[in-house]
């Protein structure tokens, strides 16, 4: 049983915006009948303003991807194109007041459907998946391109293997392309970190500065810990000082000193900020 | 919501008030450990036993055959890796591509440990080839591990052939017949298997319970080792409460048995043959010759089954899919797969199982209920509008 939003519910029960645009300006599709989940997105749009003057679809699937095509609609009309082509995954899995992390592809069918319309609109057309210029189908079983797994491991900083599988579906089923999908996540967060960042970057709020320790313990230094039987855990951030509590082998261990300045504290003026420091709370 | 009907009891059933009533003192005052040796636990040990005889009686088997576990799951890793371990220099199991997982994702393991497994397929009516079976057995296959009647379509298999196939060959035969109590019979003296897992909550009894055939004389080393109990093939302290509860759950499943089948079999092919009639493009998975009486697994195209289920539970009408948004997997059901079903039909299969305590009215109200269901759904997707041969 899946675990729906009161909203998800609502779109599912009343969906906005079902069937056909006769003669529509620009149509969008996503997904396929074989997949289990398919989106038809209709669309009207003012020659003059490009605004988006209606939206309609068609879904074969599950509660929350009618649910996210539903809410689609509503959030496109009114938009001009350029307005709407920013929509992402992210946002209409929002708007539905969250998905479970299962159902998020859901969520990234509806944001395919809509730039497929869009390029439709614009004269580019939609490339099938295997024609994609430049694209590798990684996953053969739902027939996922490289280049869709990277943007999705880009966009919403996906880690795992499984969380690539819940937004794209790829590796779901047989499983061969497991290590193909980790290289993609090792290589798009090798680029997002190696990216410099701009000079004088804002200080960070403290819920950020929180969220980003958190997320560079947990990827970077806790993985590492743990290989040699160790981990650590974080305990408290005081302005910006990093409280941390070794655990398992890390604990007593001869060079941690080593281990907190020069591994944990590297990672974290890495990825967080300059300037953090790091501090060992001791039983 | 409204009224609860109860339409997945392939998946777990209702407790009978007669269950409930013979284990409630095991909880409250007849709380004591059989093994122990003052007698307010000990006279315990004539409950168990007795649950024992009843459950021996629907096997027409001795009580000493019968073993208590926790589950299904259970009795079916106990009797593969316990007769595995029995045979050391035998490395090949066979078994089917529609078991239960909890004999396929064994088999997946142990193929990992180094054991050689055959998946038999089937047709595209669920039905084994019992030739290619013959043909499987290889000298050192250590166990063929062959279901009873199919969870997800209720096909049948021939059991009792196969059993013989495989006893011809002198290998040993285990059967997964959770889904058989009170439907097909497991008369032990006429099928010649070695090891039959049952379960108790899928006869109305209770969660927590199941059973382990072991024939006389079957070579198997125990699975969970720890004390005395089950005459040391299986440690831990007995489940009292829930074992008396399975004992009287077989004796109702044999007492009701053929009134039972006559008056499940008669709601399913109505709900069958309306639903058929009512709805268009609508296909029935399975053998329909040789199905549990319980049991319906019907394809609705261009349509998901989640989506379905959902509208259904509104409703408050309870039932399965095989669609891969209901399994948290992303795979459509396995046994549809390998039957061949097309994928089409996978998505929207849904299976209705009945128990005892449904009725007629309840039967009628899905009847109703379901056919706006599936021409809201199909008006929504972009196939039905398109569909070949339309």
């Amino acid at each position: 049983m899946w675990d729906y939003t009161d909203k998800v519910k609502d779109h599912f029960f009343h969906p906005r915006n079902v069937g056909e645009i006769p003669q529509p300006d620009a149509v969008g599709e996503a997904g396929s009948l074989v997949c289990g989940d398919a989106l038809k997105l209709f669309l009207k749009i003012d020659q003059k303003t490009k605004k988006i003057t209606a939206a309609k679809f068609q879904t074969f699937g599950c509660g929350s991807a009618i649910a996210s095509s539903s809410v689609l609609t509503e959030m496109v009309i009114g938009k001009t194109l350029d307005e709407a082509a920013c929509i992402t995954n992210r946002d209409i899995a929002d708007a539905l007041g969250g998905l479970p992390q299962e159902k998020m592809h859901c969520s990234v069918m509806g944001m395919e459907a809509l730039e497929a319309a869009i390029a439709n609109y614009r004269g580019q057309g939609t490339a099938l998946p295997e024609e994609e210029e430049g694209a590798e189908i990684v996953c053969k079983c739902f027939a996922v391109t490289d280049k869709k797994i990277e943007r999705a491991v880009r966009e919403n900083n996906l880690n795992s293997i499984e969380e690539v599988t819940n937004y794209t579906k790829a590796g779901g089923a047989c499983a061969s392309c497991h290590w193909k999908i980790e290289e993609i996540i090792r290589r798009v967060h090798q680029e997002i970190s190696a990216k410099p960042k701009p000079p004088g970057t804002k200080s960070l709020t403290n819920l950020k500065r929180m969220q980003l320790v958190q997320e560079t313990l947990d990827r970077e230094v806790r993985p590492e810990l743990r290989k040699d039987g160790g981990d650590l855990e974080l305990v408290d951030i005081e302005g910006k000082v990093v409280k941390v509590r070794l655990l398992g082998m890390c604990a007593g261990c001869q060079v941690a000193d080593f281990t907190l300045r020069d591994m944990v504290g590297k990672k974290l003026r890495e990825f967080v900020e300059p300037d953090i420091e790091v501090q060992e709370i001791k039983e | 919501m409204s009224e609860i009907i109860y339409l997945d009891n392939n998946a777990t059933t209702a407790v009978a008030p007669e269950v409930l009533d013979a284990m409630a003192p095991y909880f409250r005052e007849a709380y004591g450990n059989p093994s122990s040796m003052h007698n307010f636990g000990g006279q315990l040990a004539h409950q168990v036993q007795s649950a024992r005889e009843q459950v021996a009686k629907l096997f027409h088997a001795q009580d000493t055959e019968i073993l208590f576990t926790s589950c299904g799951t259970e009795s079916d890793n106990s009797a593969i890796r316990g007769v595995l371990e029995a045979y050391p220099e035998k490395r090949h199991i066979i078994t089917t591509r529609v078991e239960h997982p909890a004999v396929l994702s064994l088999c997946a393991h142990l193929e990992h440990r180094g054991y050689r497994v055959t998946y038999l397929p089937v047709d595209s009516r669920g039905r084994l080839d019992p030739d290619q079976l013959r043909q499987a057995i290889q000298p050192d296959t250590a166990i063929v591990s062959v279901m009873y009647a199919n969870n997800e379509t209720g096909t049948v298999f021939p059991i009792e052939k196969i059993a013989e196939i495989v006893k011809e060959r002198g290998v040993v035969f285990h059967c997964d017949a959770v889904q058989a109590p009170g439907k097909l019979s497991l008369d032990m003296q006429r099928i010649p298997a070695d090891l039959v897992s049952i379960s108790g909550h899928k006869l109305h009894g209770p969660k927590g319970v199941g059973v382990l055939y072991i024939r006389r004389g079957t070579r198997f080393v125990p699975f969970i080792i720890g004390g005395h109990q089950e005459r040391g093939r299986r440690g831990g302290t007995e489940n009292v409460a829930g074992i008396v509860g399975l004992g009287k759950a077989c004796e109702l499943a044999r007492k009701h048995e053929n009134e039972e089948k006559r008056k499940i079999s008669e709601l399913r092919d109505h709900l069958e043959q309306e639903l058929v009639k009512k709805i268009p493009e609508v296909h029935i998975n399975g053998d329909v010759e040789h199905r549990l009486v319980s049991t319906s697994n019907i394809s609705f195209s261009y349509i998901e089954g989640e989506a379905i289920l959902l509208k259904l539970s509104e409703q408050g009408i309870c039932a399965s899919s095989g669609s891969a948004c209901t399994s948290g997997s992303l795979e459509p059901s396995h046994v549809l797969r390998a039957m061949g079903v097309p994928f089409t039909l996978i998505h929207g299969s849904i299976r209705f199982s009945f128990s005892r305590y449904n009725t007629q009215a309840e039967v009628d109200r899905v009847i109703k209920i379901l056919p706006p269901i599936i021409e809201e759904l199909r008006a929504m997707s972009p196939f039905w509008a398109n569909r070949p041969g339309k």
